[in-house]
């Protein structure tokens, strides 16, 4: 650093950066650098300077893998209850309730059949902004209708989770949901329809230790955070800090749990290709 | 056997205590006590049952975690013999917080799968306070696996405050470990019976759950995260665990009443850390009844039943 570029004690002179038009520049939460928006946005929100991938919403999602109007929403009139009446320092249904005015869904997933390279495939998008995109009993129950589709169509089932884990507001019933999803998946297992599970930042707790790790094919964004317990449980469990990318994409590829690190700009010509090489069902048979 | 009492178990303390001073003096006296400690004894029974029936959810998580709380080698030993231990998951290493084996119950050969707690600070730490590592449940599968292949029904056994949340936990693939047994049991193709006993904690405890039936003793609990983490992560003050220990419904009879268990198993007086032989009797006779319908069933029965039980899991509206 040039000397002249350190800030004297004395100096009353405001750093630069807070002169900059609000919403023009956004600050990566990776690298810290302010970069460009309208960038960000065309570079389909990943960082310019340090490939950060920022989270998307589940819309933008379908956008970016889904042919252009090839996309069919199914079960979007399923809606969460409060079977535990619960309440922290606000009610669960409030929660709910701010959770769906902001984000116009009424829970954390979006479902659906929808082609991507024109194969058909039943799809699962989770949505963050959706508390955490925790999974509940809606969620639970939206994946596994996704699943027996799937099975009923032969489609491959693709779910896209980017999710905190089991949602706490409905304790016990979003547990159960892990063993439900996961019993689904066995029998598009057993019928030998493909199941392709992408992660990205964060999928961790009650959804990576249920379904999200099982993918006949694992792929994963860069630098996603995939866990099964949160690095800062970790963290005050051990008593000491995780080296730098523990926990994250990359560190899951090298011990053996995620077949793949694929850049958001190559996902959708990597699914295609995976999905062409599972082809249709029975398409080998003739072969034989 | 010392029992220590909790924190809302004074007067049964003082009563129990007072028995013991009375016995000591009765036995080096002439003076006839037996009177006045049978009245005593009537009295700590009322205590107890007044006590035990109107504890608070927190109260219960306090019973479930109780150091003299039976464990599987407990129950195992109470009620099963020619147990015979099996280690190791074949690919790493051998998780001592879960034990796995075959044994003899009523005459016929089970697996039995636990969380195992220790009682001394050594044996919890060689045990890892029953929080599984991935090798745990790989254990668990693999000795599923094996009864599966020689037709023995499987017995479980829930007590661990939740999975091990640690590096080489994450490392070796905690949550694909819960996971992949998650996937594989709901098609284990021999009858399954889940005893929750003490702690159900969250993934790691569902990891050995997912079976055709489910009990929990009337002072155990099952929830998706512990109290303390519950309320650490909504109140953003761990102090406020038995708050969240209420908002979660975590006891035995909340779960029943969400028809996610199939029966509440009746405790001894005063909880079952008071009295080991009598819990496992109970018990035993609660899972003998149901093996007994289970082994009836055909595999593709059994199978389709266990599908239906877990698919109807949830509560929403369409």
């Amino acid at each position: 650093m040039q000397w002249w570029f350190k800030k004297s004690p004395f100096s009353k002179v405001k750093r630069s950066e807070q002169k900059i038009p609000k919403g023009l520049w956004i600050r990566c939460d990776n690298c810290k650098e302010m970069v460009y928006k309208e960038e960000v946005e065309r570079n389909l929100k990943v960082c310019p300077k340090c490939n950060y991938h920022f989270r998307i919403s589940a819309k933008e999602r379908i956008d970016l893998l889904v042919d252009k109007g090839a996309f069919k929403e199914l079960d979007s009139g399923l809606t969460p209850l409060d079977p535990l009446k619960f309440k922290d320092t606000k009610k669960y249904l409030d929660r709910l309730k701010e959770a769906q005015r902001k984000t116009g869904m009424r829970d954390a997933v979006v479902c659906g059949e929808a082609k991507v390279g024109g194969y058909p495939v039943e799809l699962v998008v989770f949505e963050f902004a959706f508390l955490g995109g925790s999974m509940g009993s809606v969620v639970g129950e939206k994946i596994t209708r996704a699943a027996e589709r799937a099975l009923e169509k032969g489609w491959p089932l693709v779910v896209i989770s980017c999710s905190g884990g089991a949602r706490m507001q409905e304790s016990i019933l979003s547990l159960t949901q892990m063993g439900k999803t996961c019993a689904a998946l066995t029998r598009l297992s057993e019928a030998k329809v493909p199941f392709i599970s992408i992660l990205t930042d964060p999928t961790t707790g009650g959804v990576s230790a249920s379904f999200a790790l099982l993918g006949d094919v694992v792929i994963s964004e860069p630098k996603a955070l995939i866990g099964f317990a949160g690095p800062r449980v970790i963290e005050q469990t051990i008593r000491q800090q995780l080296p730098p990318g523990f926990q994250r994409a990359e560190f899951l590829m090298d011990h053996g749990f995620v077949d793949m690190v694929v850049a958001r700009k190559d996902l959708k010509l990597t699914l295609v290709k995976i999905l062409s090489l599972f082809g249709r069902k029975g398409e080998a048979d003739g072969f034989r | 056997m010392t029992v220590q009492p909790l924190g809302f178990e004074k007067n049964i303390r003082e009563l129990e205590e007072k028995i013991v001073e009375l016995r000591s003096i009765g036995q080096g006296s002439q003076v006839d006590l037996d009177e006045d400690i049978k009245k005593l004894q009537k009295k700590l029974k009322r205590f107890l049952r007044d006590t035990y029936s109107k504890l608070t959810p927190w109260q219960k998580v306090q019973v479930a975690r109780h150091p003299m709380r039976p464990y599987t080698l407990d129950y195992i030993r109470e009620m099963t013999s020619d147990f015979v231990e099996l280690r190791g998951d074949r690919r790493y290493a051998d998780d001592k917080a879960i034990v796995a084996g075959l044994a003899k119950f009523e005459g016929i050969t089970v697996a039995v799968i636990g969380h195992q707690k220790g009682r001394s600070t050594k044996e919890n730490i060689e045990r890892n306070f029953g929080m599984p590592h991935p090798e745990g449940y790989r254990k668990a599968l693999r000795v599923m696996k094996l009864a599966e292949k020689f037709g023995f029904p499987i017995l479980t056994f829930i007590d661990t405050p939740g999975a091990y949340p640690g590096m080489g936990a994450e490392e070796r693939g905690q949550a694909e470990a819960i996971g992949y047994n998650l996937y594989e049991m709901s098609q284990i193709k021999v009858p399954i019976v889940v005893s929750v006993t003490g702690e159900g904690g969250s993934g790691g405890a569902l990891a050995l759950s997912i079976g055709d039936r489910l009990l929990m003793q009337e002072n155990a609990t099952y929830a998706v995260i512990s109290p303390e983490g519950c309320a650490s992560i909504l109140w953003r003050d761990a102090a406020k665990a038995p708050l969240a220990a209420e908002a979660m419904r975590i006891t035995a009879q909340d779960l029943y009443k969400l028809g996610v268990i199939d029966e509440i198993v009746k405790e001894p007086l005063g909880g079952a850390h008071r009295d080991h032989k009598r819990a496992a009797a109970i018990l035993r006779r609660v899972i003998r009844r149901h093996l007994a319908q289970l082994i009836q069933k055909d595999p593709e029965e059994l199978l389709e039943e266990r599908h239906k039980k877990w698919r109807a899991m949830g509560v929403f509206s369409e």
